[in-house]
């Protein structure tokens, strides 16, 4: 390029200084012979240029060698450009191949309200997950903000969290705001690409839709003590299931919770809590079909109460995880609903029409799991889902004159079990392959055979994963 | 049920402050550990997150790290991206202003000296790469003495009231250690040009002052374990220009190292690699004494 410009510039100061205004052809000639010459040495002079060029830079590099292998003094290094203060981003990239024995779109937990989330298996066939961005970085001195957003598959964008954090609370609080996972519980907290199985355990599913978002503020303390002790209480609107968006003033959620955790020895650390999340719906409708097979709508207005009990436990040979470790996890869930039913089958067999009477439910469920790293990059792992649809008390069905039980076909008496074995292979940090079989008895009267491949992928800063 | 909390919290802070030092110190790894223990003496209260059986790379943030963080007046660490799988989530979830990023206790060592190995291309398919250089700083003892100075410059602006308790001891210190280390590079002298094959480039710094050579690593590329491909092509190399040595690190897996020393006749070594590794290495002089020792025992 540069060469190419002088030789131009040489050509025209060539023609502006020996320009007779009617240059014969002999002239013509010798200016053509001169053009060539200084062509030539315009040319071997840039060669000579580049070569020095490319000897300096050569001897430069090698300085920078020398320099960097005996180190002399300290220099602080800070970046200089704009885009230092960008935020961290990291993507996630998810992926499944599915072969199930029940059709996916059909899942549902027999004896349970539908929870509305996206809590069936993955697609048959070829599935993509869901894509997760993180982006955080800290606001100022105070602030921390962190999104994460995800692509679904249907290419839509959720927001999963997008919350603040402060950083100078004194005497151990943390405030927390926008919308966050919830605190309760131990899973709610990961996200989907830590989860040590594909899917979320069925109580996560049945009483949380997968997992508790709170759109709401979360204030935590944590105890200055050596036993880590961490107590935190949250408020927010509830437009989550098991609540549902109600349009009035004031919070309609509240969550408790509490958790211990601690250090056994050098090889084992634990944490334990207990969690109360407490809301309230309004009309939460689901649909159902009767005894008839006429469709029907129920909806819910009351208060709903849940309590969990969380414990895992991680062991690791002297604490160094990288070639062997377990880890074991377990969570008891029980949910109170108390409030009013109506049931309405107008727009199907219209036998009865609009009823309302009294709802109440105690029900509860369980799961525990284990995962054990063999070898370096190898997990294997087990876990057991258990639900107990346990009882209920409808006055709609209790008073005999209206729908009976019958009549009320997602409600009907199962008890939902579910088994889980997992292998992963981690060819680093950042990847991950999985195969997951399961065998799901969700579903009154049909098991579910699922055999799952799955890929995660992280990919740029990945973050810290919690405990 | 608030009453038991409160005896619970009580009880449980009864055991916080054994003894009630001036500067709560929590150190990532144990060289850290140790030198703030030099530096602060009985004024500081050492807590060590990590030990030298651990892969520091490899670290959860267990909730009694967090715990511990809370109580924090000072976090010693080496950055440099080390501690990035665990200690950001410790920061935020602590609730401990005082220990954040870009505070006065936050102190991370590696910002004191010059790294090496800075990666020309950041890619993560040359593996678990560290943007801002090896951060395995420790094992050159001059970068200890650098960090030292730092390190107890922070301590006396944390607690003024006992400036003068570290000054005094840091000067102690840094005296006792500019004497060890031309003692260390005597007993070393015979290891200049001494060609080694490493587990992971954690040992790169102590190479690098000892005039040694890196043959290899054990790892493929950073981050990711040894395969029985990669040890085959490593043993035909050694087969090829021969090194003396196979060293890993304390926290590393023996077997890799084990299997290739076996099948290229030369010895495997063992080093602490930090405070802990080894019996003797109790302290960081013990560190650098049976650091020197045994590699020096390859060549006798």
């Amino acid at each position: 390029m540069l060469k190419t410009y002088i030789v131009g510039l040489a050509l025209v100061s060539a023609l502006a200084c020996s320009s007779p205004a009617f240059a014969q052809d002999s002239d013509l000639a010798q200016l053509r012979e001169e053009m060539k010459q200084l062509r030539r040495s315009y040319e071997d002079r840039m060669q000579a240029l580049e070569k020095r060029v490319a000897d300096a830079e050569a001897r430069a590099a090698k300085a920078e060698r020398t320099a960097t292998a005996a180190p002399s003094a300290p220099a602080p290094s800070t970046p200089a450009s704009a885009s230092a203060f960008n935020p961290a981003i990291s993507l996630v990239l998810q992926g499944t191949y599915a072969r199930t024995s029940q059709d996916p779109n059909s899942f549902a937990i027999t004896g349970f309200v539908p929870s509305g989330g996206e809590v069936g298996p993955p697609k048959r066939s070829f599935g993509l997950g869901e894509s997760e961005l993180f982006i955080t970085a800290s606001v100022d001195p105070y602030f921390r903000g962190a999104l994460v957003a995800a692509l679904t598959p249907e290419n839509e964008l959720e927001v999963e969290e997008a919350y603040f954090q402060t950083l100078s609370l004194p005497r151990g609080f943390t405030l927390k705001g926008g919308r966050f996972l919830s605190g309760i519980g131990y899973q709610n907290e990961i996200h989907q690409h830590a989860w040590d199985f594909q899917d979320a355990p069925l109580p996560y599913k049945a009483f949380l839709g997968g997992r508790f978002q709170q759109d709401g503020v979360q204030l935590k303390w944590i105890a200055p003590t050596p036993v880590f002790l961490e107590l935190g209480a949250e408020i927010g609107s509830g437009r989550a299931f098991p609540g549902n968006d109600q349009n009035k003033n004031g919070a309609s959620t509240y969550a408790l919770l509490a958790h211990l955790g601690g250090d056994i020895g050098q090889s084992y650390a634990w944490r334990a809590g207990v969690s109360h999340l407490r809301t309230s719906a309004t009309n939460r409708a689901f649909e159902d079909v009767d005894s008839l097979g006429g469709l029907t709508t129920n909806s819910f207005t009351g208060r709903s109460r849940l309590w969990i009990a969380d414990a895992v436990l991680k062991w690791a040979p002297n604490g160094n995880a990288t070639y062997t470790n377990v880890k074991l996890q377990a969570e008891y869930f029980r949910r109170k609903e108390n409030g009013s039913l109506v049931y309405d089958d107008s727009a199907g067999s219209g036998l009865f029409g609009s009823v309302s009477d009294s709802f109440r439910t105690v029900q509860s469920g369980w799961y525990a799991q284990g995962i054990y790293q063999f070898i370096p990059r190898w997990r294997v792992g087990y876990r057991y889902d258990e639900l107990r649809r346990g009882t209920s008390d409808m006055g709609i069905v209790n008073n005999g004159l209206g729908p009976t039980a019958a009549d009320f076909t997602v409600l009907a008496s199962h008890k939902p079990t579910r088994n889980t074995l997992m292998l992963d292979f981690s060819p680093s940090e950042f990847s991950r392959l999985r195969l997951q079989l399961a065998q799901d008895k969700s579903r009154f009267g049909a098991t579910d055979n699922q055999i799952i491949l799955q890929y995660i992928h992280s990919l740029g800063p990945h973050g810290a994963h919690k405990f | 049920m608030k009453l038991l909390l409160t005896t619970i919290i009580a009880l449980l802070a009864t055991f916080a402050y054994p003894a009630r030092a001036s500067l709560n110190v929590f150190a990532c790894e144990p060289e850290w550990g140790a030198l703030s223990r030099e530096l602060g003496g009985d004024k500081v209260n050492v807590y060590t997150a990590t030990t030298a059986l651990q892969d520091p790379h490899r670290i959860e943030a267990r909730p009694s790290l967090i715990s511990r963080a809370r109580m924090a007046d000072l976090v010693v660490c080496t950055g440099a991206e080390l501690e990035v799988g665990w200690l950001p989530l410790v920061q935020t979830q602590s609730g401990n202003p005082r220990i954040q990023q870009g505070r006065p206790g936050f102190f991370e060592a590696a910002r004191y000296v010059n790294m090496i190995e800075v990666p020309q291309r950041l890619d993560r398919s040359l593996g678990d790469v560290h943007a801002s250089g090896n951060p395995h700083i420790h094992l050159d003892p001059r970068n200890i003495a650098r960090v030292a100075t730092a390190l107890a410059d922070r301590m006396a602006e944390l607690d003024p009231s006992e400036a003068a308790h570290y000054r005094a001891r840091v000067k102690d210190f840094l005296q006792r250690w500019q004497q060890a280390i031309p003692r260390w590079e005597k007993e070393g002298a015979s290891l200049k040009g001494m060609s080694i094959v490493v587990y992971h480039r954690d040992l790169s710094y102590l190479v690098s002052w000892l005039g040694m050579r890196e043959a290899g690593s054990l790892e493929p590329k950073p981050g990711i374990p040894p395969g029985t491909g990669h040890l085959s092509e490593l043993a035909a190399k050694l087969g090829r220009e021969p090194a003396k040595a196979v060293v890993r690190s304390a926290y590393n897996d023996p077997r890799p190292a084990e299997w290739l020393a076996e099948r290229a006749r030369i010895p495997a070594v063992t080093l602490p690699y930090t405070v802990g590794g080894t019996d003797k290495a109790k302290d960081l002089f013990g560190l650098f004494d049976d650091t020197v020792a045994r590699l020096a025992a390859v060549l006798k």
